[in-house]
């Protein structure tokens, strides 16, 4: 029945707005949105473009993933990077998690949109995430710069969405609003939906830094004194940056290990996100911005 | 876990049922907090929230040292500040034998249209009653809301019993005030639990504090409760909310079922046409599928070639719904500025998006008692039983018989707000009855007769700009080169038509909306219509505009400062208005929305009229 509720979000979506597009970040629910959305519009080809803002701090892992599905059929990936961000030499490492976060990936995704003119905009984002996103329509009206005003949300009846938008304003819409984490998981296991392999657990080589393990994916990380990297058997519930994205010990190196312990476990998908706790309403504050 | 183990839980998961359900109820009566405490007893909380809560309830917590569980809901920083809930929250947990969706709603009367939000898409209200206050203003309004949205199944939660000493006579007396209140509401069952959501006394299993007590701790009823709605017609229905068109030979509709089952072969119509075809493929997702229902979200092609697109709604060819342009509907307002009958609204009802006015606010209904009110507008948080007209004929089935088909939003036309939330009730006969006539001589035949080409010349502007002056000179202009005229004049239609007019929001809108449809009768029979009126609202005009073709009407904006307009003063009524003796006065106690692209831009204060009228003479040749 979800399945069936977010492929009548997506063609809604899709249906009543001009310049659509999808956000793409390689990630479980990327992963599960993109393959819905597939399936609501089979047999033609997807009727809009994935959109994939690059903060160039993922790990390889994804960036091969993203390199896989932009060559399958049908498929039209846009990359867009903040070419001033990155000419300034802007990185989580140097200026700090929030300030990466807001110019490498807030502000380009805003550059992205503008400069295509996106008016609605499909993303993975789930309720169960995080306290703010509890809050959240599932199209979620954006102002002029793309802000949301938490205080001022659209009511919104059974499933008669408002699409209408006037010029400047655009939709966030957002399919997977009420899918649990478990609920990912099951579907990717339903539909044997290929992940990213950073998601199973392997040994990887990480280091201890504020109580969490960061995973050393290439040399831009450098150790602190007294820090060791050491080789460790983890996964991650939650990608982003690498260095702001927290592994966990683990031993489920498979897809049924990964749903075991997720029916045990006590800890949230986002405690390893770093970039939810570096400010008071961290979160709420990023999206008022136009974070995803 | 074992490979057995594994498949045997995700089969149990993939059987296992949703409840939606919304906590509700007047402020401080202990929603976030029992949803908070319930998710913490169910181990529904991980041990970094665990964390963070502790650590945000020593800073926003109403609990002094203790855990503040309602923090785990009011997610808003502006929520916790406050220490109260502006929005709807939802939240996720599971018990062996259910999953549940819960939307924690605002009891705050300002937030009811979110609370309206969280209770469009529940099929059971969990409606908390603070056992210190009774049964209040807030608990009465929610109590209508769902009974307007049709939830069945309400749970009475007589919450702070610890507060009461538990004692039965505060439940007993409370749960008798609630079954007066609620007896004609037509609920299929009210479940009353005595509790403490901050205790934790009948959440999870039966309280020692209160043996007197002998029903089910609230889990246990939503576990065991049986919400399934009967009343859901079987009829197959489908709103088509998207063609698929990839390649010539593939037209696929989609859309998800209503109601009712689906199959190859099966007899459908394509309302409102009605045209009958069979159903050839059924596509879930990607593959072929030979039987589906409601729910379902499908792609379906068709034996024949038929005409399809968004908002039809393909149906059972032997049981057809109702389509009609004028409805009785029961609506929630929402908006900040008051509805207005008259003024014109997008509606969207399934799929379909249409213009709609209401004709006539039949009654608007007491919150405490029911009682049917007299109205001439609504305003936000009102519910109201009103009628309503279309501009298209819609496909739609009462609410009450089939929720899909039955609920439709009212949007703004300028701003695109949701200002209200509505069901329909039925359909007026009087669309069936009244049908167009069609007339073998028409607008081009009669355009022709009288060599011109018929139009709507729409005078906008203050009181005293200079509009009838214009638009007399205009038509003495049109009549002497043999045109066939007619000036609409404010002030002249007032003495006749519009006599049981005054001069409220409300009465300008119908003024404004009358004059259109003459204006539009006149110019379907041929004339060059002048219309010189104030009207003063956007929207009005827009709502004018739409009634005629494409380059039919034209607006001229008569753009006279109102400093002017007051100097001239030509009929003394700025200055009365000014004494206050004539109230509602555009330009001084009333609102004038200035034409954001007119068509024409006069400016008489400093062009003459003859040169006004020169100019709108080579715009409309």
């Amino acid at each position: 029945m979800r399945e069936s509720e977010s492929i009548a979000i997506i063609r809604e979506a899709i249906a009543s707005t001009s310049n659509p597009v999808m956000l793409y970040s390689m990630g479980k629910d990327s992963t599960v949105l993109l393959h819905l959305a597939r399936k609501a519009f089979y047999p033609a080809p997807l009727p809009f473009p994935l959109l994939h803002v690059d903060t160039t701090w993922k790990f390889r892992d994804m960036y091969v993933q993203r390199d896989i599905v932009a060559g399958e059929r049908g498929t039209r990936l846009i990359v867009h990077v903040n070419r001033e961000g990155l000419a300034a030499g802007v990185g989580p490492v140097t200026h700090g998690s929030s300030y990466h976060t807001q110019i490498m990936k807030t502000q380009a995704l805003k550059q992205a949109l503008d400069a295509h003119g996106f008016d609605m905009v499909l993303g993975g984002a789930r309720r169960d995430e995080e306290k703010s996103r509890s809050k959240e329509r599932v199209f979620s009206f954006r102002g002029h710069g793309h802000r949301w005003d938490p205080k001022a949300q659209r009511p919104e009846l059974w499933n008669v969405y408002n699409t209408r938008i006037r010029k400047g304003e655009s939709l966030r819409v957002f399919p997977l609003s009420d899918w649990t984490e478990l609920d990912i998981w099951q579907y990717i296991h339903q539909e044997q939906l290929t992940v990213v392999p950073l998601y199973f657990a392997r040994p990887r080589p990480v280091v201890r830094r504020n109580g969490q393990w960061i995973m050393v994916d290439d040399d831009r990380l450098p150790l602190e004194p007294g820090e060791q990297l050491q080789l460790k058997k983890v996964r991650f519930r939650s990608l982003g940056c690498y260095p702001l994205s927290a592994a966990v010990e683990s031993e489920a190196d498979t897809l049924e290990a990964v749903i075991g312990e997720l029916l045990d476990t006590r800890v949230s998908e986002r405690e390893g996100r770093l970039i939810d706790a570096d400010q008071p309403g961290s979160m709420e504050q990023k999206k008022q911005e136009g974070y995803f | 876990m074992d490979a057995r183990n594994f498949a045997e839980r995700l089969a149990r998961e993939a059987t296992t049922d949703t409840l939606r359900f919304i906590t509700c109820g007047s402020v401080d009566d202990g929603k976030s907090t029992l949803i908070g405490r319930l998710l913490h007893e169910l181990n529904g909380i991980y041990d970094d929230q665990y964390v963070a809560l502790q650590a945000d309830s020593l800073q926003f917590g109403t609990q002094g040292d203790a855990v503040d569980f309602a923090l785990l809901c009011d997610g808003l920083q502006a929520e916790r500040e406050q220490g109260i809930t502006i929005d709807v929250a939802y939240r996720y947990f599971a018990t062996a034998r259910r999953r549940y969706i819960v939307a924690d709603t605002p009891g705050h009367e300002q937030y009811t249209s979110n609370m309206a939000t969280g209770a469009s898409t529940a099929t059971l209200a969990v409606l908390l009653v603070d056992a210190t206050k009774g049964v209040l203003m807030q608990t009465r309004r929610h109590s209508r809301i769902i009974a307007l949205m049709g939830i069945s199944h309400v749970v009475l939660a007589v919450n702070k019993m610890d507060l009461v000493g538990y004692a039965q006579s505060v439940f007993d007396s409370i749960v008798s005030d609630y079954q007066q209140f609620a007896a004609n509401f037509g609920f299929a069952s009210i479940q009353s639990i005595p509790l403490s959501a901050l205790k934790g006394d009948h959440l999870l299993s039966r309280s020692e504090h209160m043996p007197w007590y002998q029903g089910p701790s609230l889990l246990d009823y939503l576990d065991m409760i049986d919400t399934v709605n009967i009343s859901a017609g079987d009829a197959f229905r489908m709103p088509v909310q998207w063609v698929n068109r990839p390649y010539a030979a593939f037209r696929g509709y989609c859309g998800t079922i209503a109601s009712g089952q689906l199959r190859p072969g099966l007899r459908v119509r394509v309302m409102p046409s009605a045209v009958e075809t069979q159903v050839r493929e059924i596509y879930k997702g990607n593959q072929s599928s030979y039987e589906c229902g409601a729910g379902d979200a499908i792609t379906v092609t068709l034996m024949d070639e038929v005409d399809v697109s968004r908002g039809d709604v393909i149906v059972a060819a032997d049981n057809l719904p109702e389509v009609a342009d004028q409805f009785e509907a029961r609506l929630i307002w929402m908006g900040e500025q008051s509805l207005l009958p008259g003024r014109s609204y997008l509606m969207k009802l399934h799929t379909r998006e249409v213009s709609a006015v209401v004709t006539e606010i039949k009654y608007r209904e007491d919150v405490n008692t029911g009682a049917r009110l007299a109205a001439k507008s609504l305003s936000m948080n009102d519910i109201a039983t009103v009628t309503l007209s279309t501009n298209q004929p819609v496909v739609f089935e009462p609410y009450t018989a089939n929720r899909e088909l039955g609920s439709f939003i009212l949007i703004d036309r300028l701003n695109f707000a949701t200002v209200g939330g509505g069901m329909i009730s039925f359909a007026l006969r009087r669309a069936a009855n009244v049908r167009w006539q069609a007339l073998d001589v028409d607008q081009a035949a009669r355009a022709a007769l009288m060599q011109q080409r018929p139009r709507c010349i729409w005078f906008t502007g203050l009181s005293g700009a200079g509009k009838s002056t214009i638009a007399n000179l205009l038509e003495k202009r049109l009549h002497a080169s043999g045109r066939h005229t007619y000036v609409l004049d404010g002030d002249n239609v007032r003495h006749g038509l519009n006599r049981d007019l005054g001069f409220t929001e409300a009465a300008r809108v119908e003024n404004i909306r009358r004059v259109a449809e003459v204006a539009r009768l006149m110019v379907d029979a041929g004339l060059i219509v002048l219309v010189s009126f104030i009207s003063p609202y956007r929207v009005e005009r827009r709502m004018a505009r739409e009634l005629f073709a494409v380059g039919e009407f034209i607006e001229a904006f008569v753009d006279t400062p109102l400093a002017e307009c007051e100097r001239r003063d030509v009929k003394g009524l700025y200055a009365k208005a000014r004494r206050g003796e004539l109230k509602n006065f555009t330009g001084i106690d009333s609102i004038y929305e200035v034409p954001e692209a007119p068509d024409i831009h006069l400016h008489p204060d400093s062009v003459s009229a003859e040169d006004c009228v020169h100019e709108l003479l080579s715009r409309i040749g």
